[in-house]
């Protein structure tokens, strides 16, 4: 177990390394000088010279990367004499644009996203285990086909078409809610509540309705098992051969899924929050974007990577844990 | 349109062969039946149906063109009340009879041409991608489930690390460093080269499960070589879930367009897109709701006819593979 574990994180650490250097590549290779953008109208070639140096590309593009990864391990020096600033470990470097600390940046920011994360993952979760547990149950039935419909439809809306459509019929037109904000829980509660509801809802309608397809193919399955035959032809009263041997083996691989799908949340949900104004890791990465504020880039790719690679490894563990079948010895 | 492009890229084996239709006596092949079964399938025929007809909107968008006298870039200045800051004329976003599906605010382009147009872009854009993806899913995911060791070692590292890859921040980011021109291309080359892993994964599953059966087995002792192996053998085994993938693929990528073009860096203005539209309409949908309403419910009943279609491909090869 041991080695195996060391195994897996070697590896998580190697596509982290590669996604840094890839990431890092392709924006020293492509994008714009940043220090002539910095720079402005009003510029000497003297002043980007200046600029460059400070922010450290002048650098050949090796040395340059070298610096970022040590500035992640050991942190680093900006700048020299009366202008040093020192960014301590782990350092992500500081945004081209708001001259911010982008750790910083990422841990304001961090808690937003984390509550829609978590906000949208509960919805999801509940209402897509129900509806696919009822409609294995009921299988063939009107509800079955219903709820099935309704889910096919519902995995179909693109997301910012679902949030633009809601925001028109909730705040514009009834005004039973406001625009979306990120207040902070301790402030105001029940605003708080209100702004996060629409993007909740909207994160979790697709998940939601792939998860409840995904249950009720499972659980049927699982309900045609030998083993589920025996349990109900010893006499298990019928909620308990459900729940002891029907739902643990059809939910595994949901929890696969599921560990997936919210490490992928966490690293930021580009479109809902940017459609609903919410400050978070997503927002910051489409605007780092528009502005190509390039560490702010490098910070969101990492991060991002970084979830869904823990993610991986979190999920199988987990999966180890639930299914006798595949520990490792 | 997106059933036959699935024939086209996977042939059928030759006239003659065991399990083709040519052979007198044998079922039909995955293809006919699951065709069977979809003729007497209410939805699946409401789906194929709408998208024949955004198929042939988007065919004909010259000729809808022509036939309102309006291009898809064509501003049309008599149409938009100026005093209301650039609204369309009349009610419901100026649907008249000159413009069946109304205008654009400020600028007075008719929507249905930009709709029509904008389809053409989004068909395209969107199997092109599937086509890539699928090959080199297929490609990649046979050579590693076929050839193992090293090679799958590679392949399967590649995908780890592409799959690892916070594919739409880095899709954004590449799409908008790289200069405005024609993104078409582009974006089918960056959508293909996110997607395929998803594809190869399954492949590569597939194919090492069929190498371990019965009927490999024995084609490889009777001496069959590689090539037969591959294109006998695994290959036409793999084609109920490669038509399923593929036809589930297409309206993905759809949506990834759009999504792209809606977050400003897929197709550049003026080339119309759906995504685009609806994008534009944001500043928009307080006042004229029905600018947003109608490239968003394009947009929703073509992801969802092809999805309900896809969905139903699935349930007809899977009973298929049942019996």
């Amino acid at each position: 177990m041991a080695r195996y574990l060391a195994g897996r994180i070697a590896g998580l650490v190697l596509i982290l390394f590669l996604v840094c250097l890839f990431t890092y590549l392709i924006f020293f290779e492509l994008s714009p000088d940043p220090a002539v953008m910095i720079c402005g109208k009003t510029c000497t070639p003297e002043r980007v010279v200046q600029i460059r140096t400070v922010l450290g590309i002048d650098k050949p593009f090796l040395t340059q990367f070298g610096n970022f990864l040590g500035g992640l391990f050991a942190g680093r020096d900006y700048g020299t004499g009366a202008n040093l600033v020192h960014c301590p470990a782990p350092c992500l470097g500081y945004s081209f644009q708001t001259n911010q600390s982008v750790m910083q940046m990422v841990l304001t920011r961090l808690p937003v996203t984390a509550t829609l994360a978590i906000g949208a993952a509960v919805l999801w979760l509940l209402v897509g285990i129900t509806a696919g547990l009822l409609s294995a149950v009921k299988e063939g039935t009107w509800w079955d086909r219903a709820a099935m419909n309704l889910a096919l439809g519902g995995a179909s809306i693109p997301n910012y078409v679902l949030a633009l459509a809601l925001q028109y019929v909730l705040v514009v037109k009834l005004q039973i809610l406001p625009f979306p904000s990120s207040v902070a829980f301790t402030d105001d509660p029940w605003l708080w509540f209100q702004s996060y509801l629409m993007p909740w809802f909207v994160l979790a309608t697709g998940a939601a309705c792939l998860y409840a397809r995904l249950t009720r193919a499972n659980v049927i399955d699982t309900l045609a098992e030998n083993f589920f035959r025996t349990a109900r032809s010893k006499g298990l009263a019928p909620v308990l051969t459900m729940r002891r041997h029907a739902l643990r083996p059809a939910l595994t691989p949901i929890v696969t899924i599921f560990g997936m799908d919210f490490a992928a949340l966490l690293g930021g949900a580009l479109i809902t929050e940017t459609v609903f104004g919410l400050n978070g890791i997503g927002k910051m990465a489409a605007d780092s974007i528009e502005k190509n504020d390039q560490p702010v880039i490098m910070a969101v790719t990492l991060l991002a990577a970084f979830f869904v690679v823990v993610g991986n490894v979190v999920v199988d563990l987990v999966y180890t844990a639930l299914d006798p079948r595949v520990r490792v010895r | 349109m997106t059933t036959a492009f699935v024939h086209d890229a996977y042939p059928e084996p030759p006239v003659g062969a065991p399990g083709s239709p040519g052979a007198p006596g044998v079922p039909a092949t995955a293809g006919r039946r699951i065709l069977g079964v979809l003729r007497h399938d209410r939805a699946a025929l409401f789906s194929a149906s709408f998208i024949a007809l955004m198929v042939l909107m988007a065919l004909c968008a010259p000729l809808i063109s022509a036939l309102t006298g309006h291009g898809p870039t064509a501003f049309d200045t008599s149409a938009i009340d100026v005093d209301s800051g650039g609204l369309p004329k009349g009610s419901f976003g100026g649907i008249s009879a000159e413009h069946p599906l109304g205008v654009e605010p400020l600028n007075g382009r008719d929507v249905l041409a930009r709709i029509a147009y904008g389809a053409r872009v989004s068909f395209l854009i969107a199997v092109s991608a599937t086509v890539l993806t699928t090959l080199l899913g297929v490609v990649l995911g046979m050579v590693a489930g076929f050839y193992g060791g090293w090679v799958d070692q590679v392949v399967s590292r590649v995908m780890d690390f592409l799959m690892a890859f916070p594919a739409l921040i880095f899709m954004i980011a590449i799409l908008s460093t790289l200069p405005a021109g024609n993104r078409s291309y582009l974006l089918v080359a960056v959508i293909s080269v996110f997607g395929w892993p998803y594809l190869a994964r399954v492949v590569r599953g597939q194919t090492l499960t069929l190498l371990n059966r019965d009927f490999v087995e024995a084609a490889r002792a009777s001496g069959a070589s590689r090539r037969a192996l591959v294109f006998k053998e695994i290959l036409p085994n793999l084609r109920s879930s490669l038509i399923v993938m593929t036809t589930l693929a297409v309206p993905g990528y759809i949506g990834t367009e759009a999504g792209l073009s809606f977050l400003g860096v897929g197709v550049s203005p003026p080339t119309p897109s759906w995504g685009q539209m609806i994008a534009s309409s944001v500043s928009w949908y307080a006042v004229d709701p029905l600018y947003f309403a109608i490239p968003g419910l394009f947009l929703f009943l073509t992801v969802l006819s092809l999805t309900v279609l896809g969905d139903r491909v699935r349930a007809a090869t899977d009973a298929g593979e049942a019996a």
